[in-house]
């Protein structure tokens, strides 16, 4: 079936599904959000232990979509993985330590003799929810903004001289903590952050049965929300305004063109009303809770869910799609990294394709799974009743 | 400025190391323990003893504070890839890459969606539908064991792939011959059953300290059962699959089979030295002759070993430096030049094609085509062709403590089981003592078999094709001895934590379970 897709298709194909892994990665994120706000509604250990069992119970599938999402990536597009691990060094080893102190820190937190002692493991959740979100969201902007590397393939028959046979060098010393730096870059951080946060105020607001609670989240709906809303505008207005990295289809040189997402919205219609269908259910998913009076919806998460999915996903789309280099080099325009370019062999993609087949019956699985064990909202009782809980 | 940077090499190759060998420290527990929670939580289902329910849950407590830090040094690993050993993942990305994925998407998921079910559902779902979820959970840690074990053979047996020099990479023609090479499913089938064993030898030490309590006696003796004949059926299979990694190692990395053997000179006839003490005072590098201190050998053994001939020649270190040309062996500095000359050409080939030059494209593709087999080789043509001699001692000793090691703790299942059945074990100090203290042995005779498979092919990530000196980042040796030492110390942290949290639990007992 596959193999008689076209080259072109088949890497398109695998663009989306990266972008659709990115996509659910970002929402599956109000993990790490909620691990930053456990101090701020939890004022009692019972209600501090509460919310960590709450995303104790999730934490493992944000984990293991972003373990997918580097495989997803490293098998379809593998001169990304090199070029952009290899290079921006130090904002994924970050991010990697963001991740590996959270694994262990919900199995630890409240086990006897645990040599860290409980506060420090709630510090790493903490750590973990702002580096992780923060730096995810600002490595993910240098897909618009670019980054500073060169790609020569050829330097692998490099034998002497006084470069080593590597194919892809980063221009900064800095190794991709650069991109920190940039106001655009940390605009969409920021905005991934408080989103995150505000999944996971939504996602509390679904699952806790806690009136006093209930207030706090509430109010810091709206705190987290404001903020978030403030950064994203900035960060889509700035996006529609700017220039893109765009590609001469037939001779593939790469070269700048004024309000290239913009023409990328406009080129692809459906792209555009995903991107505006998604912002309209991120900020409806918000707004209803905070205007409804006294019996609120709790659906919120599943509508903000859905619409941070597809915001993401139609993002990704117009970093990718309609001729546009993906992953740019501002030092050397023509290494920039485009979906043909860097992406594995036409062989590779098929046998992936086949893989891909199975996705649909690990999400029938997954929600399944969390149906059966999620049927009823949680209270300290149930977590303290469970023989498991962290 | 000197043309390869060692430092970066050496710290890029210390950091993924630490990170491997740290990593392997919870992967086998989780891999055989999983089983053994499985067998118990049946036993429980078809039983409905309640006793059963309880060592099952004492054992899936410990799964679970292992399993956690398992994942948290994993993460790690696949990413390290990208970020130390970028070039590595250009040139063979379009292969390795679909593992790591295929893992991600069939395995991690069914693990981690059930491993909630399997802490969270006891009482939220049906018994069945639990067991299920246990079983699962120990399905889906083996099969991402496949898929990443499929990857690293295929670094050490390339199959399946060719080399595309317009897009300056190897590229997968053949999955399945990726997948069901012999060097994976031997590596596969060795490296799970390890786990097995070193799963079974951790149940039944834990269950023998309970017994020199004087503690837990029924939960003991049944943990002990379970773990004395799943670890018994886990080494028959871990001698079959290490019987057959000999051979593939000899056939297909002789360099490595010569290095753990100390064999110096090729021969027919060649002897297994199945006791070996290395002269300590040899130092200098190169092949120059290690000499054996004490030895006791079987003869005619290695070369059964390696060919299933006891007359079969196994060439050794310095056939394969010098070469031989009786076998058919060429010299390292042969295949140095001719590696080179593959490297030229794919210059050559690049240059030709831009300039539109056809006949000149062609001539080099033919070139390089014919050298292709000992591209790796060219880095080494302005240097000394002895650095692609791995480390002969560390080799050496690691494949002859994992197998003592191995046979120990056969011996010892046999022993336990006897006397689990004859009820008569609590009174064997002397062999609980021995189970007890055999736990830090497995995880030794385990890291081992991974120091013998990695120290042995240096300097090759993949065999014959990309050394270490052409797989590296370009990032700066010092970023990775920062990086190197931040691993160091959260990886140390964790670990202390994790066996403080165990032990505090193993010694908590079964009976807060219900």
């Amino acid at each position: 079936m596959f193999e008689t897709f076209s080259y072109i298709a088949l890497q398109q194909y695998w663009w989306m599904i990266v972008s659709l892994l990115g996509a659910i990665l970002v929402f599956l994120m109000f993990v790490q959000g909620g691990q930053t706000l456990i101090y701020t509604l939890g004022k009692t250990e019972d209600e501090r232990s509460l919310l960590v069992n709450l995303l104790g119970r999730k934490w493992e599938f944000t984990f293991t979509t972003l373990v997918t999402f580097g495989g997803a990536f490293f098998a379809s597009f593998p001169l990304f993985y090199s070029t952009s691990f290899g290079g921006a060094y130090w904002v994924w080893m970050l991010i990697l330590i963001a991740f590996v102190v959270q694994a262990v820190s919900y199995e630890y937190r409240r086990k006897p003799n645990n040599f860290l002692g409980q506060r420090t493991y709630e510090v790493l959740l903490f750590i973990n929810g702002l580096l992780g979100t923060v730096l995810i969201g600002t490595a993910v902007a240098t897909f618009f903004t670019g980054s500073g590397f060169s790609v020569d393939k050829m330097n692998i028959t490099k034998l002497t001289g006084d470069k080593m046979p590597i194919i892809s060098e980063w221009t900064g010393p800095a190794h991709g903590l650069e991109a920190a730096l940039n106001l655009q870059n940390l605009a969409l951080g920021l905005t991934v952050f408080f989103l995150s946060r505000v999944l996971a105020l939504l996602y509390f607001m679904n699952r806790l049965n806690h009136a006093v609670m209930m207030e706090r989240i509430k109010k810091q709906l709206l705190y987290n929300a404001i903020p978030f809303v403030v950064f994203f505008l900035t960060f889509a207005i700035w996006l529609i305004l700017s220039s893109g990295f765009a590609v001469n289809p037939d001779t593939k040189e790469v070269f700048m063109e004024p309000y290239k997402y913009l023409h990328n919205l406009l080129a692809m219609p459906v792209v555009a009303i995903l991107f505006l269908l998604g912002v309209v259910f991120v900020l409806l998913g918000i707004i209803r809770p905070l205007t409804c009076f006294e019996k609120c919806s709790t659906k919120g998460i599943w509508i903000t869910g859905l619409g941070t999915i597809l915001t993401v996903f139609s993002l990704f789309l117009i970093a990718g799609f309609n001729n546009t280099a993906y992953y740019p080099s501002i030092t050397h325009l023509q290494s920039s990294l485009t979906i043909e370019n860097s992406s594995s062999s036409k062989y590779t993609l098929v046998a992936m394709s086949y893989v891909s087949l199975f996705v649909p019956f690990v999400l029938a699985y997954i929600w399944y799974a969390w149906r059966s064990i999620d049927n009823r909202k949680i209270d300290i009782e149930e977590v303290n009743s469970e023989s498991h809980s962290y | 400025m000197e043309h390869i940077d060692f430092s970066l090499v050496d710290w890029s190759r210390a950091q993924f190391a630490l990170t491997a060998i740290y990593h392997w420290l919870f992967v086998p527990l989780t891999l055989g323990l999983s089983f053994i929670v499985a067998f118990m939580e049946t036993i429980y289902v078809r039983t409905g003893n309640p006793e059963w329910k309880r060592i099952t849950k004492f054992w899936m407590t410990l799964f679970g504070i292992n399993f956690a830090i398992g994942v948290a040094t994993g993460i790690i690993l696949e990413f390290e890839f990208g970020t130390n050993w970028s070039n590595y993942s250009w040139f063979v990305g379009d292969i390795f890459g679909a593992p790591l994925a295929i893992e991600g998407i069939l395995a991690f998921f069914l693990e981690s969606t059930f491993i909630a079910v399997m802490f969270f559902g006891w009482n939220k779902v049906s018994k069945k539908f639990h067991l299920l979820s246990t079983w699962l959970v120990a399905f889906g840690s083996n099969l991402s064991a496949l898929w990443i074990l499929v990857a690293n053979s295929w670094m050490q047996y390339p199959a399946g792939m060719k080399f595309n020099l317009d897009t300056a990479r190897n590229e997968m023609v053949n999955f399945w011959e990726v997948l069901f090479s012999p060097v994976a499913i031997n590596k596969f089938l060795h490296t799970i059953s390890s786990g097995y064993v070193l799963a079974s030898i951790f149940v039944m030490g834990v269950s023998a300290w309970f017994l020199l309590k004087n503690r837990e006696h029924l939960f003991a003796k049944r943990s002990m059962i379970v773990a004395s004949v799943f670890g018994l059926v886990a080494t028959a299979f871990i001698i079959l699959t290490g019987d057959g990694s000999a051979r593939v190692v000899a056939k297909y990395q002789p360099m490595k089979f010569a290095a753990m053997e100390n064999l110096f000179t090729g021969q027919q006839n060649a002897p297994l030295a199945v006791i070996g003490l290395l002269q300590t005072n040899k130092s200098e590098p190169g092949p120059n002759k290690q000499d054996f201190k004490i030895k006791i050998e079987i003869p005619n053994m290695l070369s059964y070993m390696a060919f299933l001939d006891p007359n079969a020649y196994v060439p050794g270190i310095q056939d394969l430096v010098n070469g031989n040309s009786e076998h058919n062996l060429p010299s390292y500095q042969e295949r140095s030049q001719k590696g080179k000359l593959a490297i030229t050409a794919l210059a050559e080939y690049r240059i030709a094609k831009n300039a539109g030059n056809d006949s000149l494209a062609n001539a080099s593709l033919t070139t390089f085509q014919e050298n292709y087999a000992h591209f790796g080789y060219g880095y080494y043509a302005n240097r000394d062709v002895n650095e692609l001699i791995p480390n002969v001692k560390a080799t050496f000793y690691s494949f002859r403590i994992m197998v003592f090691l191995g046979l120990h703790f056969l011996a010892l299942f046999i022993v336990v089981l006897i006397l689990t059945l004859k009820n008569t074990i609590d009174k064997k100090k002397v062999i609980l003592y021995t189970a007890l203290w055999s736990i830090p042995l497995a995880y030794i005779a385990s890291e081992l078999g991974w120091v013998l498979a990695e120290l042995g092919r240096q300097p090759w990530v993949i065999q014959d094709i990309l050394p270490t000196i052409a797989a590296v980042s370009q990032v700066s040796a010092s970023s990775v001895q920062v990086t190197f030492v931040l691993f160091a110390v959260i990886f140390t942290a964790l670990l202390i934590a994790e066996i403080k949290i165990m032990t505090t639990q193993i010694k908590k007992g079964p009976g807060g379970h219900e």
